[in-house]
């Protein structure tokens, strides 16, 4: 049986093994990706993202627990930073979560960044396919967080969360230029901590400079890791996911998501192309290897690849 | 004697530059120590005679030739009644201290038939369910004629209410007992992970044991405060005496917040410190751990009693110093760290086996263990003079440096909101993972050489005969503790676990009602788990 | 190939091939102690030898450990136990793993395990014990010889 047939049986391994050979950009997750496209386009995709230590794998478990309360499968994809220099990476993630290892309606797997910028890994959106296709319900992914702009979460989720903690300054520090834009739902986590109401009323300022939108993207508080203020917090996704289902941009949102994924697969390709083409034995290779000192214009060159590319 | 420069000596060795230095835990060490070193010394301010303030020289004026430290070798395995066994034959020897292991659900809080003991059982410890083992545990053994320390942390309050109740039905009141609890939590989640609830219900369980210990057991030690366990996970010394007295401040003030006075409790305090390998760093540890607790205590405490600014402590040799590859060479290792203990001032001392990295210890073993201590009390004439290095231009600047450092790691404590605040952020855990992983580097990049490590191999390793605990162990306790649960009066367990639930959401000393569930012999898991319900479990911040 | 285990005098980052297959590593602690020295620096090391470790955390049991690795699609499995319950928990791991299929992931070892159990470990098909002492470069080599499909 393919892993793809074996993948749609709700084969666990199956499913993993697939999502190495998307993680290792192995040509048969193209196609598996293909084979299984029909089976996808059903579940809701939730973005989690924010600064380092706002507590992002503690608030995936507490969903976890009220998602699966309400009897709703899970696949939750936690991204890490991999070592810029040695490729390899520690993730912690799945440490967070553990109470749901042994719960088959929920299925995590950690991913290194390899090299990806944005906040995700190069293969997420093959990762979201596949669990689209595995038949789970809701699908968590979370961000890298370590302190960029990780704007690209929004390009594909559906909902996207922004998880703040409490600060004590007279302005959010933990929102980078960008971000305010793409959270859909706010969270200050470690509410317990105190200063949680001064932050809530430091973004809802924020918030009103602009347009009034047509979704008010709310501000909830938090305490994960004392199991607090999850179920508000999944009721708020369910609210968006209906807003978004009734008219307000789901299909525009999809849309926008196959545009962001198509330039990414471009992107992704015509670096690998390029990347061949300096370092094989081409013509280009040749003319840079013997001006050594970086004499040759680099636009007549990129310009010269992308017409080889084409 | 003119003062020498301390350049010229080391410059005029043949040409060959002496290599840069540092101890193993990377404080830079100088080829030449003069009196330039000790600058503006006065011996008053730093050292003090021995039994004066500071106590840099030790806490007793005539130390060992006074009374030698009190040899506790610490020691349990199987079931009560083998370790029993086991006591009774350590009493014969002439030893007047017990020092008592526990097996891993035990320290967890398991009974020996939970699901997750399997496997576990009487392994690296005794097991003890109930009041009925802890009553094998000493059967024939009078409490009120030995000290006992119980190495237990999470459930440490259960079991000494066990021994408590133990004594009660020997006739000895609980005034009688002496002892040691270890009951450090702090150093649970910074170092040796054995934690279980939360850290603000964890520490009231200890200020419980040291309120009612003040209360009612004036000759018992409610906590060993422990740095040992933090150096085994690879800490530097340094990190480890200034995380230490940083888990005893907490101690401290959290005392003082129940309503107690400093002195009431303090003079109770000990500590226990690991003995590593680098001989010079650790007497300098253990010196500049007496001055600092002294000024801690004095100084910011205003503790009046002289006891209160005393720092005793226990010592056991690093387990992590020890070699799986030609186990004999751990007797040397042990015996260089044991004399360092002992150089340095400990009040007890445990050596460890040579074998102890590859399972528990041989009777064999453990015997020359306690022999090497006997050797450095009789043989080697170290304890005929106090405090035998002080004065010396390098164990004093080493002293100075390393008390340096600690407080160097107070003002970071502090700053960061204090003990609980840096165990929550994951700033211990970082710090010592970091130290950890940099010597493993030095290791690999043989920057430190490791006898039979990383040099000076042999090609095979000789069979070592090492002690094995079997099954019937396990299945026998797991058998035990359900028929206990059969025999026992049902009703009056269900009426204390209820009383033990309120209590825990109250604001009460819970020491009483935990007397009260033992001797209904309600058992530790059934403690834990009513107690888990009300004080929930920790979840440690991941560091990696 | 051998992957470097420390960044060269200058290092640069690296820009990732298009495809590569990367080594999975799930590590964690079976068992009840809670000593995660070992497996920290462990993971440490693997990670500088290029590879994607997966740290589970403490106090695991076989069904988790395998139930993860599975997920995580690892090509090993490394445990570290202290508590002296190896000779319960780990042959319960390939046992489980041969349930679910899985039994290719290879399973390596690490703590206090005398060297008779640890003989009888390897016979029911542990890959290798690594004891006290045992050199991060011992235990990078086995992974990239022995893991490296």
């Amino acid at each position: 049986m393919s892993l793809a047939a074996s993948l749609l049986q709700g084969d666990v391994r199956a499913l993993a093994k697939a999502i190495s050979l998307a993680e290792d950009r192995d040509p048969e997750a193209t196609q598996i990706v293909t084979e299984l496209q029909p089976q996808t386009g059903r579940a809701h995709l939730v973005g989690i993202t924010g600064a380092p230590g706002s507590g992002k794998s503690s608030l995936v478990d507490l969903l976890l627990q009220v998602i699966r309360q309400r009897g709703k499968t899970v696949g939750v994809v936690a991204v890490d930073p991999s070592s810029p220099f040695t490729g390899g990476a520690v993730l912690g993630d799945r440490i967070r979560m553990q109470r749901h290892t042994l719960d088959k309606g929920v299925f995590i797997r950690s991913m290194g960044a390899r090299g990806h910028l944005g906040g995700l890994a190069a293969a997420t959106r093959e990762v979201i396919h596949l669990l689209d296709a595995y038949g789970r319900d809701v699908i968590i992914v979370e961000t890298v967080g370590v302190g960029q702009s990780e704007l690209e979460i929004g390009t594909v989720c559906d909902t996207t969360v922004l998880v703040l903690v409490p600060e004590s300054g007279d302005a959010v520090q933990s929102i980078k230029a960008g971000i305010m834009e793409i959270a859909d739902i706010f969270v200050i986590n470690k509410a317990d901590l105190g200063g949680a109401e001064k932050t809530r009323r430091l973004i809802q300022d924020a918030m009103a400079l602009g347009p009034a939108p047509a979704w008010a993207p709310p501000i909830l508080l938090t305490a994960a890791i004392k199991d607090q203020g999850g179920v508000e917090l999944w009721q708020a996704i369910e609210r968006h996911w209906e807003y978004l289902s009734q008219g307000g941009g789901l299909q525009d949102r999809r849309l926008q998501r196959l545009k962001q994924e198509v330039l990414a697969l471009v992107a992704e390709q015509a670096r690998d192309d390029a990347r061949q083409q300096l370092e094989g034995d081409t013509p280009v290779a040749r003319r840079l290897r013997q001006n050594p000192n970086g004499t040759l214009n680099p636009y007549a060159l990129a310009a010269e690849l992308m017409g080889r590319a084409r | 004697m003119a003062v020498r420069s301390k350049t010229s000596p080391k410059d005029s060795r043949a040409g060959q530059a002496p290599k840069p230095a540092s101890t193993i835990s990377g404080v830079p060490v100088e080829a030449l120590y003069t009196p330039e070193d000790l600058g503006s010394f006065r011996y008053d301010e730093k050292l003090g005679d021995p039994g004066e303030f500071p106590y840099t020289r030790g806490i007793y004026p005539s130390m060992y030739r006074g009374q030698l430290w009190t040899m506790r070798q610490f020691a349990g395995y199987g079931t009560a009644e083998e370790t029993n066994r086991r006591y009774k034959f350590l009493l014969s020897q002439g030893q007047t201290g017990l020092s008592v292991a526990f097996d891993m659900p035990t320290l967890m809080g398991y009974d020996s038939d939970a699901p997750v003991s399997e496997g576990e059982v009487g392994r690296c410890g005794v097991a003890i369910d109930s009041l009925q083992d802890m009553e094998d545990l000493f059967a024939g053994i009078r409490l009120d004629q030995i000290t006992t320390s119980m190495t237990i942390n999470s459930p440490a309050a259960i079991l000494w209410a066990m021994y408590i109740a133990v004594a009660e039905k020997q006739g000895v009141q609980p005034a009688q007992l002496g002892g040691t609890l270890q009951n450090d939590i702090l150093k649970e989640y910074i170092a040796q992970k054995e934690y279980i609830f939360p850290p603000a219900p964890s520490m009231r369980l200890v200020v419980d044991t040291i309120v009612f210990a003040s209360r009612h057991m004036p000759r018992w030690h409610a906590v060993s405060i422990s740095g040992y366990h933090i150096r085994e996970a690879g800490s530097t010394a340094v990190q480890e005496l200034a995380f230490t007295l940083a888990d005893g401040m907490a101690y401290v003030d959290a005392a003082i917040k129940a309503g107690l006075d400093v002195d009431e409790f303090a003079p109770r305090l000990s500590f226990f410190f690991n003995a590593h390998i680098d001989f010079f760093e650790e007497i300098a540890k253990y010196r500049a751990a007496r001055r600092l607790w002294a000024h801690i205590m004095r100084d910011r405490y205003h503790a009046k009693n002289p006891r209160s600014w005393m720092c005793r402590f226990h010592t056991q040799t690093a387990g992590c110093s020890l070699t799986g590859q030609q186990v004999e060479n751990n007797i040397s290792r042990t015996a260089f760290e044991a004399l360092s203990a002992v150089l340095g001032g400990t009040n007890s001392l445990h050596t460890n086996s040579m074998d102890e990295v590859l399972a528990l210890p041989t009777e064999k073993a453990a015997q020359v263990a306690l022999r090497t201590q006997q050797i450095i009390a009789h043989e080697t004439g170290v304890t005929n003079t106090v405090d035998p290095l002080a004065g010396s231009y390098f164990v004093e600047s080493l002293t100075d440096e390393i008390a340096r450092g600690a407080l160097d790691y107070f003002k970071r404590i502090d700053e960061q909101g204090g003990v609980l605040a840096c165990i929550e952020n994951g700033f211990f855990q970082r710090e010592i993972a970091d130290a950890a992983f940099r010597y493993e580097r030095e290791l690999e990049a043989q920057e430190r050489i490791v006898v039979g490590v990383n040099a000076y191999q042999e090609g095979t390793r000789a069979e070592v005969p090492t002690l094995k605990i079997g099954f019937e162990t396990e299945r026998a306790q797991a058998k035990k503790v359900r028929a206990l649960r059969e025999r026992r009066d049902g009703t009056s367990v269900r009426n204390r676990l209820t009383e033990l639930q309120a209590a825990a959401r109250g604001q009460d000393n819970l020491m009483p009602v935990l007397i009260d569930c033992v001797k209904a012999y309600v058992t530790e898991g059934e403690i834990m788990a009513t107690l888990k319900e009300v004080f929930g479990v920790y979840r440690e911040p991941t560091i990696l | 190939m051998s992957t470097a285990s420390r960044p060269s005098s200058k290092p640069a980052p690296r820009t990732e091939p298009a495809s590569q297959k990367k080594i999975r590593v799930l590590t964690l602690k079976l068992g009840l102690d809670g000593h995660d020295r070992g497996v920290k620096v462990v993971s440490r090391a693997l990670r500088d030898a290029g590879v994607e470790v997966i740290y589970a955390g403490l106090r695991q049991t076989p069904e988790m450990a395998v139930e993860a690795a599975i997920q995580e699609d690892v090509d090993g499995i490394g445990v570290s136990i202290l508590s002296g319950a190896h000779m319960t928990l780990i042959p319960r791991v390939l046992e489980l793993l041969k349930e679910r299929g899985a039994g290719d992931i290879v399973v390596f070892a690490g703590g206090i395990i005398p060297d008779d159990e640890a003989a009888e470990l390897k016979t029911l098909g542990v890959a290798e014990i690594f004891g006290p002492g045992t050199s991060l470069a011992t235990i990078v080599d086995f992974v990239n010889s022995r893991l490296r499909k």
